[in-house]
């Protein structure tokens, strides 16, 4: 029997916080000059913000005067107008119904994003969510006061605008991805044509198109509501960046999986539903995750064509003659509602495929 | 004379401008078991692809129990049932357990009850002797026994002919024994027509009633196992040899 | 691959028609594919056409030549409310193509040294440029662009009192001034020596690469380069007789006069774009360091080579090819991008298209060019990049 030299502590120069800050900040001239100049920066910037966000800021005033003259920010505006903010001009005291159907579509995005889920379970979640929350909004049944989609607004609409979106081009952006890899040179050509099409022009000019031209597209005594109109713009330009989404999926399915499945005789149909489709869908969560979190911050355009969403509430909020200038404290609070959004979307994103790109065992 | 359940008459195939196979012709009886090997790149895999259409051929006839290989899907379906095929790669849906595996063909190609699809489906396990597998992932699995399951869920689909292509070259060296176990019992049972691609000579003299030596896209010799190792006629078939065996 | 399937036709008996070939099934497919595009296309055609006639809107791009009209806040060619609505659109192209090269110029140096500085040893340094990267990546960049629009608008003083950046800069609600150089022929002569530094540089590069290979000398290529810039423009100065005086703003009443001018739209559009783009630049430059294996940097090493010559000669190569396909299509990004300018007044071709459009009401022709111009732009830009890409894909092999 061999007994191990017994483990010393390592020398006192390679642990503790001396050594960290030698090592984290100081260990190079160029990497001292950069932290000087980075601490520099942050005395510089962050006491200013500090005093102007907190120290100075007013939180209580009743009047916009009042509220300006401590010199900071004024953040009692938002306590005046966060419901305008939130949910536009949807009857005030009808609001908690908006506020429902966010939580419902919160609920959607979170139990998607959750591996156990990834089963056909999703399609009655998303099917009975959506219309869950189509019923909360518009009402008319049940005792709800119906509610024209004219006076939606505010967070709910953004998140209708790019959930809805997402979930109705999900099955075209699939068609199109399986569409640009078929053999058949017509079909692979029209798919080709629509999503760089698609992908090659802005959104704003998508939206442009659906409210200009759409109504002239329609055969005389149709009409559809700008709403909707902007839902389709959003759901035709997300289903070419899902196809393109989807395709890089599609692409990292081995051959060996179409052979496996063909040798057995399945017909095209079962091998794409079976087989194929199944996992390379798992594969392109990570990024459609992003592609949502993309399609959430852009629906914020629809403000150019004037739709009543989390943007646009925000700037109606401050064209209140008696609540003039506040536009930085609004800009910033809207600002945190869309990166809480967004950011814990991204992280949890990350940590999913992190999960994902160890092994191939689930 | 028993009625030949392959032919493959002066089949020609090309990738681009590449001859791969060259006036192949071949005829395989009911039962009979045939080892087919030769250098890489002879087009041996190919071969016995286009058997069952993974890949096409483009000039000679291809019959398979009575029925020809043509553009017609019919055909196919009905050649791609009877034909089960192992790959090098396995090839099993990592997405579905072993279980799924095996009962995906027979109950959406053949139609049948899932209990019954399921009943075969831990015959078979059993026969590969992994019946304690089933419910795991393929990807849980080590090499020896996902091809296993493969053969397995081959046989599931109870077919008329096997095609084995270089089942053992993708495993480790003490896989392969498992594998080729299996292969060998399977043979021996009798009943079943199998081509196997393989280098394995010790499963070739055991079991084969025929091995065929293929160079260059052309069945350069064929003879029986016995006649092949001890006396090669073609020089090619000579220096191939003396390469494998040591 | 047809040619080889008549061979085997020849032997075969001939074909019948069945819905088994699939040959058969895929025409089919096709032909009815192609026919609902068609019939959608022509149902949706025929019901514009006919909403036009009841409208009284003729189409066709005749009003291009008639006078516009409006006057436009910046332009880079002379235009007034007498010109065409043609020269307008061309405005609002230049004013694009003007946004978007400067813009794709900072966000890619900008997005570079933040990518970088996410990878640094440097603890204070990493987590500063990952708090950018993710703050800005994560807020819509419409709402950046209102920010730095309301922040330069409503928190900057009037131009009386201006804040004084440095001599002869000013920042205030109307723009940033900053000094011009006069109508000189020196300026000319440096902008000459500036480009002619490009052309020297290529035919240094060269050379030295010759000598190298000859000799085994290097000669410091960049130290050179970098002395070129630089020296270029200032002998063209020198040689046009080093004029001194610049054109600089002063104050005049309510306004500045003299210098050139960063319109608040300008700026807060500028700003906004090189911003957000730089946070996605950042990760697409840290990925591609990140793609090449460490294993790399240590054959490197262990062959001697210093730790640049390893990032120039191994790990560039290498990450550049991992770069390029995402970097280019933040540059598109950037250009489509460039489309919200629309929302803070600054004359891009969408606002001055959209503005002939609500004038002449001729939609369908307004939303036409600007997609025509989008997708020229777009093509483009995936076009040479992609023969770029070929290129450095051939050098390292």
């Amino acid at each position: 029997m061999t007994t191990a030299t017994e483990s010393l502590p390592p020398p006192t120069s390679t642990t503790g916080p001396i050594a960290w800050v030698r090592e984290r900040l100081f260990s190079s001239p160029l990497n001292a000059i950069l932290t000087i100049l980075s601490v520099w920066l942050i005395l510089m910037s962050l006491p200013p913000f500090i005093e102007w966000a907190l120290i100075k800021a007013n939180f209580t005033a009743a009047t916009s005067q009042e509220c300006r003259a401590g010199g900071g920010a004024c953040w009692a505006f938002i306590g005046v107008k966060y419901r305008l903010m939130l949910f536009g001009l949807y009857p005030y005291d009808e609001q908690w119904r908006p506020l429902i159907a966010t939580v419902i579509l919160i609920a959607m995005i979170v139990v998607s994003t959750i591996p156990r889920f990834w089963t056909v379970i999703l399609l009655p979640i998303w099917v009975g969510g959506l219309i869950a929350v189509s019923v909360l909004m518009w009402g008319g049944v049940l005792g709800l006061r119906y509610v024209e989609d004219t006076l939606w607004g505010g967070l709910p609409l953004t998140l209708i605008l790019s959930t809805f979106g997402i979930a109705i081009a999900f099955p075209f952006g699939v068609a199109l991805a399986l569409g640009r890899r078929s053999k058949m040179p017509a079909i692979k050509t029209l798919c080709v044509l629509y999503i760089e099409l698609i992908r090659g022009v802005p959104l704003i000019s998508m939206l442009f198109m659906s409210s200009v031209m759409l109504p002239l597209f329609l055969p005389e005594g149709f009409s559809i509501d700008k709403l909707l109109r902007a839902q389709i713009a959003i759901i035709l330009f997300a289903a070419a960046y899902l196809a393109e989404v989807v395709r890089g999926g599609l692409q990292a399915i081995p051959k060996g999986q179409y052979e496996g499945a063909d040798s057995l005789g399945l017909s095209y149909g079962h091998k794409m539903g079976f087989i194929i489709l199944p996992q390379a869908l798992k594969i392109v969560i990570p990024p459609l995750v992003s592609l949502f979190i993309a399609v959430f911050k852009d629906t914020s355009l629809v403000v150019i064509i004037g739709i009543y969403d989390l943007m646009q509430s925000t700037k109606v909020a401050l064209t209140d003659p008696a609540w003039r200038g506040f536009s930085i404290e609004a800009y910033i609070f809207v600002s945190m509602i869309y990166f809480v959004f967004c950011y814990s979307m991204s992280k949890y994103s990350q940590n999913l495929e992190k999960r994902l790109a160890t092994g191939h065992k689930r | 004379m028993v009625a030949p359940i392959i032919e493959l008459q002066t089949v020609n195939k090309w990738y681009g401008e590449f001859h791969v196979l060259r006036n192949i012709n071949l005829t395989v009886k009911k039962g009979e078991r045939i080892v087919v090997c030769g250098p890489s790149g002879s087009g041996k895999s190919t071969m016995i692809r286009c058997i069952n259409r993974l890949e096409e051929h483009q000039k000679g006839h291809i019959i398979v129990d009575g029925t020809e290989l043509t553009n017609d899907l019919k055909n196919i379906d009905a050649i791609r049932r009877e034909v089960g095929m192992v790959f090098q790669h396995f090839n099993l849906f990592p997405h579905l357990t072993v279980l799924e595996n095996l009962t995906l063909g027979p109950i959406w190609v053949l139609k049948k009850p899932k209990a019954e699809a399921e009943a075969t489906a831990m015959k078979y396990l059993n026969r590969v002797r992994i019946p304690e597998q089933a419910s795991k992932y393929p990807g849980q699995l080590s090499g020896g026994q996902q091809q296993r399951v493969a053969i397995a869920r081959s046989l599931c689909m109870n077919p008329k002919i096997m095609l084995f292509d270089e089942p053992t070259s993708a495993l480790d060296p003490e896989m392969v024994k498992e594998v080729l176990d299996v292969m060998v019992g399977l043979a021996e049972e009798g009943g079943m027509t199998m081509i196997c691609v393989t280098h394995e000579m010790g499963f070739a003299r055991k079991v084969a009633d025929r091995v065929i030596f293929m160079d260059r896209g052309e069945i350069i010799e064929q003879n029986t196992p016995n006649e092949f190792f001890s006396n090669p006629q073609n020089e090619r078939t000579q220096l191939f040899l003396s390469q494998i065996l040591h | 691959m047809a040619d080889h399937q008549s061979k085997g036709a020849q032997s075969a008996p001939p074909r019948r028609l069945s819905w088994n070939d699939p040959d058969v099934r895929s025409v089919v497919y096709q032909v009815v594919a192609v026919s609902i595009v068609v019939m959608v296309a022509w149902f949706l055609i025929s019901n514009t056409l006919h909403n036009l006639s009841i409208r009284n809107i003729s189409t066709g791009f005749d009003f291009l030549g008639r006078e516009s009209g409006f006057a436009i806040g910046e332009s880079p060619i002379a235009f007034g409310p007498e010109n065409t609505y043609a020269r307008a659109i061309l405005v609002g192209l230049l004013n694009t193509i003007r946004v978007a090269v400067i813009g794709i110029i900072l966000a890619t140096i900008i997005g570079t040294v933040v990518g970088i500085a996410r990878l640094s040893k440097n603890w204070l340094i990493a987590k500063l440029s990952m708090i950018y990267v993710e703050v800005i990546r994560n807020v819509p960049l419409l709402l950046q662009l209102f920010f730095w629009y309301a922040l330069i608008t409503e928190t900057l003083p009037g131009p009386r009192s201006a804040i004084t950046i440095m001599p002869g800069v000013f920042m205030s609600n109307r723009g940033i001034k900053v000094p011009a150089p006069t109508d000189h022929g020196a300026f000319d002569l440096a902008a000459i020596g500036f480009l002619l530094a490009f052309v020297l540089i290529g035919i240094m590069v060269n050379l030295a690469k010759k000598r190298q290979d000859a000799t085994g000398k290097a000669f410091p290529v960049y130290r050179a380069g970098l002395a070129l810039l630089v020296g270029m423009p200032v002998l063209g100065w020198l040689i046009g007789g080093a004029p001194l005086e610049l054109d600089v703003p002063k104050l005049q009443g309510f306004n500045f006069v003299g210098g050139a001018t960063l319109t608040p739209e300008f700026a807060a559009l500028l700003f906004g774009l090189v911003l957000y783009t730089a946070g996605f630049i950042a990760e697409v430059v840290r990925s591609g360091i990140q793609a090449v294996n460490y294993g790399q940097w240590e054959a490197a090493s262990a062959l001697g080579l210093t730790r640049s010559q390893t990032l120039r000669l191994i790990v560039l190569p290498q990450s550049l090819r991992v770069i390029i396909p995402p970097m280019t299509s933040q540059y598109l990004n950037l250009t489509k991008n460039s489309s919200l300018a629309v929302a803070i007044g600054y004359p891009d071709i969408v606002s001055i298209a959209n503005t002939t459009l609500n004038q002449t009401g001729q939609a369908i022709e307004g939303i036409m060019i600007i997609m025509a111009v989008y997708l020229a732009i777009s093509l483009s830009i995936s076009f040479f990049m992609n023969w770029y890409n070929k290129h450095i894909a051939l050098v390292e092999r």
